[in-house]
C-alpha cells in the first residue's frame, strides 16, 4: 500500500525539517558505540530506579516477578514553538468545552435538548453515573487530569497534521515517564540542552498540586491533599509513587481512609486526619464499595455519600467517562461549537458511527481499509487494524461488529507519522503519537509538550506499553 | 504520617536487619566449619542455627532428619518457602520499601532496590555456593549500607524513628536468640573445670560468637583478658556502649519511641522503659546465677509483646 508518509525529522532522504536540523547535526557526529553504550546505560539506570510498570497476566521466565521497563529512545521527539502554540490553544478549548460537556450532562442537559447528542448515547451508556446527577463540584471542573491523545498524519498535500485520536479524562496515566525521560536525556546528553532551547517540563508535580488545591472544598483553608493508589501491583504504582514524592503528599491505599460523620479520614500514626482532596488513580467502580462494585478493597466504604455533600473533592470526578468514551467523541467539535461558540483548533479523526445505517454499511464493506474499534476498549485491547489483519481476522470482526453495531466506530487507517528511532538493525522510522496533559483546576494549564509514545515494531500503529510500545522524550522548542 | 507507611518503613528495616543477623551466624558456622574439629562440633554448630530462628520443624519436614552444612545453607539463603532465609528477608524488604518508595530518599530506595537486584543474580547463578563468605560479607555491606544511607539522608521525622525502632528491636531479638542457643550448647561444662582440649574448643566456641556480631576487636578492648563466657555475656547483654548489645538496642527502641508518642502509647513506653531499666541496673552474675535461658527467653517474650505493642498503637490502629 503505497499511502503518503511524513517523517517527524525527515521531510525528504535528503531533507532535514528546519526544527531538526540541529539534533541531526550533532546526531550525526555521534560514534555508533557511543549512542550503544548509552542505551545500555538507560536501561541500567531505568533498572535501578524501579521506573517499571506491571503487565497483567505475565510471568517472567524465572518467576521472579512482572516487572518490565517501558523501552526508552534515544532520538527525540521534536516540536517547533509555533505548532505547540495552536496545539496548546486547541487542547484548552477541548478541555474546557469536555468540562462544560459533563456538567451538562449532570445537569440541565442542554445539549440533549437541543437535539446535538441522541438522548440515548447518553443514559444507555454504562459510562453514565446517574449518582452524578445534580452534584456541584467545585469551579464545575470534572476532568481535573486530562491526557489527550494526537496523533498527526499527512492530509491530501502530505503536510502533517495533528488529530486528536481521543481524550482520556478517567486516570490517565503516562506523565511520571514524560518527566522520567527528560530526566534521563539531561543525564545522558546534557551537551544537546546547552545547545537546543528545550522547553522545560519538570515543574508539572507543582502544576498539579496547584490545581488539586484549587478546587478543595470550600471548608478548609489548608486542604490535605492525597494520591489514592490500587497498591503496588497496578501496573501504574511507580508512577503514583512518584507523583506523591514529588508533590509531597501522602500516597494512600483504600485500606488506610475511613469515613467519620460524614468526612474521609485517614489513619495516621497520631490518629484520623481529615483528607480534603484525593487525587485518585483507582477507577470508579472501584471507589466506593456500597455504591459501585459491593466487592472492591481498593476503595473506601462511604466515600461516595461524603463527595456528594460537598466534604472531599475527588479528582478526577465521578463520570467523566461519560465524555472520553469512543461513542461520544465524534460529537467532540459540536461541543466545541456548542458550548464555546468557537471553532474547533484541534481536528477530530473522522468517525464513522456503526449506530448510523449509512456509517455501518460503510464499515462492513470497507474493513479492510479501517481501523474498528470497540467504544468501550481502552489499551489497545478490543481493536482491528483493517489493513494490518489477516482475511480471517476482518471475517472474525465483521461478524462482531454485525451482531452488536452500536458497540463499534471505525477511522480510516491514519498513516501516522513517524520518527527515527533505535531498532535492531540500527535508526529507523516508527509510528509515534503524543499525549499531552492538560490540567484544569483555577484555569486549564499544562507543561509544554507530552509523552510520546513509539510503536517499536515495524509498521505497527499501536504504540501502547502494554502492546509492546516504547517512549521519547518531547522537546518544544523555544523561539 | 500515614499508619501504613510507618508499618512499611517498620518492617523494612526489620526485614534487612534480620537478613544481616542470619547472614552472620550462617558466616560463623560456615567458618567455624573449616575448622579441625570433631564433626559431631560442626553439626551442633548447624543445629543451633536452626534451633535459634525456630526452624527446626520446617527444616526437618522438607530435607529430613539430615542435617548438612549444603542443606542448612541453602534453607537458609535461598529457600523461598522459608520466610526466615536471607532471600525471603531482603526480598520481603525491598517490597515494603516499594510500598512505600514515595516517603523513601531516592538513595535509600536505590539501595534497596540494587540489593534486591544483585541477590536475584546471586541466587539464580547459584554464585554464592562458591564462595558463601564473600556472600554473607555481601549481606552484611548492604545492611551496613542501607542503614547508613538512611541515616545520612533521610529528614529525621516520623518515619525515620519507625525506620529505626524497627532495625532495633530486630537486632535485641537476633542477639538474645543468639545468645541464648550458644550459652545453651556448652552449658553441661559451662562453669566446671575444662579440659585443656575443651578449653581450646571453648575458646573457639566464644571468639566465634564475638565475631557473629563484630565483637571480637571490642571485647579485647574492653576486657584486656582472656574470653571467659562470664563477660562475653556481660558485654552482648549490658554493655550500652556495644552496638548489638541488648542494652543498646533497647536504648534505641526508647529513644526512637519517645519522638514518636502519640495519646495512645503510654503504656508501650512504659514497658519499652522499664525493660530498659532492667538491664540499666542489672548485673551479670546476678543473670547467670538464676539461670542465663529463663533471662533471655523472658527478654524475648517482653521484647515479642513490644513489637506486638507498637503495631497496635502506631503502625496497624483499630478502627476509629
Amino acid at each position: 500500500m503505497s499511502q503518503p508518509m511524513f517523517d517527524e525529522m525527515n521531510a525528504s532522504p535528503s531533507e532535514v525539517r528546519a526544527h531538526y536540523q540541529n539534533y541531526a547535526r550533532w546526531l550525526a557526529q555521534q560514534p555508533e558505540e557511543v549512542m550503544a553504550a548509552r542505551r545500555e546505560e538507560a536501561e541500567m539506570i531505568f533498572r535501578r530506579v524501579g521506573i517499571t510498570f506491571a503487565v497483567y497476566g505475565a510471568k517472567d521466565e524465572d518467576g521472579a516477578g512482572t516487572e518490565r521497563l517501558i523501552p526508552f529512545d534515544l532520538i527525540p521527539r521534536v516540536i517547533p514553538a509555533h505548532e505547540w502554540k495552536s496545539m496548546e490553544e486547541g487542547l484548552v478549548q477541548r478541555v474546557n468545552a469536555l468540562n462544560r460537556f459533563i456538567h451538562d450532562v449532570y445537569h440541565d442537559q442542554e445539549i440533549i435538548k437541543a437535539g446535538l447528542i441522541p438522548s440515548d448515547q447518553i443514559f444507555q451508556n454504562a459510562q453514565f453515573r446517574p449518582e452524578m446527577m445534580g452534584v456541584d463540584v467545585p469551579n464545575q471542573v470534572y476532568s481535573h487530569i486530562s491526557g489527550i491523545d494526537i496523533v498527526r498524519a499527512p492530509n491530501a498535500d502530505g503536510v502533517g497534521e495533528y488529530y486528536v485520536l481521543e481524550d482520556n479524562l478517567r486516570v490517565p496515566s503516562g506523565v511520571s515517564y514524560m518527566l522520567e525521560d527528560r530526566k534521563m536525556m539531561m543525564r545522558l546528553f546534557p551537551e544537546l540542552f546547552g545547545q537546543n532551547r528545550v522547553a522545560p517540563v519538570a515543574h508539572y508535580p507543582d502544576l498539579l498540586l496547584e490545581t488539586l488545591r484549587a478546587v478543595s472544598p470550600a471548608t478548609t483553608a489548608e486542604p490535605t491533599v492525597v494520591v489514592l493508589t490500587p497498591g503496588m501491583y497496578n501496573s501504574a504504582y511507580f508512577e503514583h509513587a512518584f507523583l506523591a514524592q514529588q508533590m509531597g503528599v501522602e500516597l494512600v491505599e483504600g485500606q488506610d481512609l475511613f469515613v467519620k460523620d460524614n468526612f474521609v479520614y485517614m489513619r495516621t500514626t497520631r490518629g484520623p486526619k481529615r483528607v480534603d482532596v484525593i487525587y485518585r488513580r483507582v477507577d470508579d467502580d472501584f471507589l466506593d464499595p456500597l455504591v459501585f462494585r459491593p466487592t472492591s478493597t481498593l476503595g473506601c466504604a462511604g466515600l461516595l455519600g461524603v463527595y456528594r455533600s460537598g466534604n472531599v473533592t475527588i479528582c478526577n470526578a465521578v463520570g467523566t467517562g461519560i465524555a472520553d468514551d469512543k461513542s461520544i467523541y465524534p460529537y467532540v467539535p459540536k461541543m466545541i461549537e456548542f458550548y464555546l461558540g468557537q471553532k474547533p483548533i484541534l481536528n477530530n479523526v473522522p468517525t464513522f458511527m456503526g449506530r448510523n445505517p449509512e456509517d455501518l454499511k460503510y464499515m462492513l464493506a470497507h474493513m479492510d481499509e479501517l481501523v474498528v474499534k470497540e467504544v468501550h476498549g481502552a489499551g489497545g485491547y478490543g481493536m482491528l487494524v483493517g489493513p494490518a489483519s489477516t482475511r480471517a481476522e476482518i471475517e472474525e470482526f465483521r461478524a462482531v461488529v454485525k451482531a452488536k453495531p452500536d458497540g463499534y466506530i471505525a477511522q480510516p487507517t491514519l498513516s501516522l507519522s513517524t520518527c527515527p528511532t533505535y531498532v535492531q538493525s540500527g535508526v529507523a522510522p516508527r509510528h509515534i503519537d503524543l499525549r499531552p496533559f492538560v490540567l484544569s483546576g483555577k484555569e486549564v494549564q499544562m507543561v509544554p509538550g507530552g509523552l510520546t509514545r513509539v510503536a517499536l515494531k515495524e509498521g505497527s500503529l499501536v504504540v501502547n506499553s502494554s502492546q509492546g510500545g516504547g517512549t521519547k522524550d518531547t522537546w518544544i522548542l523555544e523561539d | 504520617m500515614l499508619s501504613r507507611t510507618a508499618d512499611h518503613l517498620f518492617w523494612m528495616s526489620r526485614y534487612t536487619e534480620r537478613a544481616e543477623n542470619t547472614a552472620r551466624m550462617l558466616d560463623i558456622s560456615y567458618q567455624t566449619s573449616l575448622l579441625p574439629q570433631s564433626a559431631a562440633v560442626a553439626q551442633v554448630g548447624w543445629e543451633g542455627l536452626l534451633v535459634i530462628s525456630e526452624l527446626m520443624p520446617s527444616y526437618t519436614a522438607k530435607y529430613g532428619k539430615d542435617i548438612t552444612p549444603r542443606n542448612v545453607m541453602d534453607f537458609m539463603v535461598r529457600d523461598e518457602s522459608n520466610p526466615s532465609s536471607i532471600g525471603s528477608c531482603l526480598r520481603a524488604a525491598r517490597e515494603n520499601a516499594r510500598a512505600v518508595r514515595g516517603a523513601l530518599t531516592t538513595e535509600l530506595w536505590e539501595t534497596q532496590n540494587a540489593t534486591w537486584l544483585k541477590l536475584a543474580s546471586y541466587l539464580k547463578t547459584r554464585d554464592f555456593e562458591r564462595d558463601p563468605g564473600a556472600f554473607f560479607e555481601w549481606v552484611k555491606h548492604r545492611s551496613h549500607l542501607s542503614r547508613g544511607v538512611a541515616v545520612g539522608t533521610m529528614l529525621q521525622d516520623e518515619a525515620f524513628h519507625f525506620y529505626r525502632m524497627g532495625s532495633f528491636l530486630e537486632r535485641a531479638d537476633n542477639t538474645a536468640r543468639l545468645l541464648d542457643v550458644k550459652f545453651h550448647a556448652v552449658q553441661s561444662d559451662f562453669f566446671g573445670a575444662a579440659s585443656a582440649e575443651d578449653q581450646e574448643y571453648d575458646f573457639y566456641h566464644w571468639s566465634a560468637i564475638l565475631r557473629s556480631v563484630s565483637g571480637f576487636e571490642v571485647y579485647r578492648k574492653v576486657y584486656r583478658d582472656v574470653i571467659t563466657p562470664e563477660r562475653v555475656a556481660e558485654l552482648l547483654i549490658l554493655r550500652p556502649d556495644m552496638p548489638r548489645s541488648l542494652a543498646a538496642s533497647m536504648n534505641e527502641v526508647v529513644n526512637n519511641l519517645a519522638v514518636v508518642a502519640n495519646e495512645m502509647s503510654g503504656e508501650t513506653q512504659r514497658r519499652a522503659g522499664k525493660l530498659k531499666a532492667d538491664l540499666q541496673y542489672a548485673r551479670i552474675d546476678e543473670i547467670l546465677s538464676t539461670g542465663l535461658h529463663a533471662f533471655l527467653t523472658q527478654f524475648l517474650d517482653r521484647v515479642n509483646e513490644l513489637g506486638g505493642r507498637i503495631s497496635r498503637d502506631f503502625l496497624v490502629p483499630a478502627v476509629h
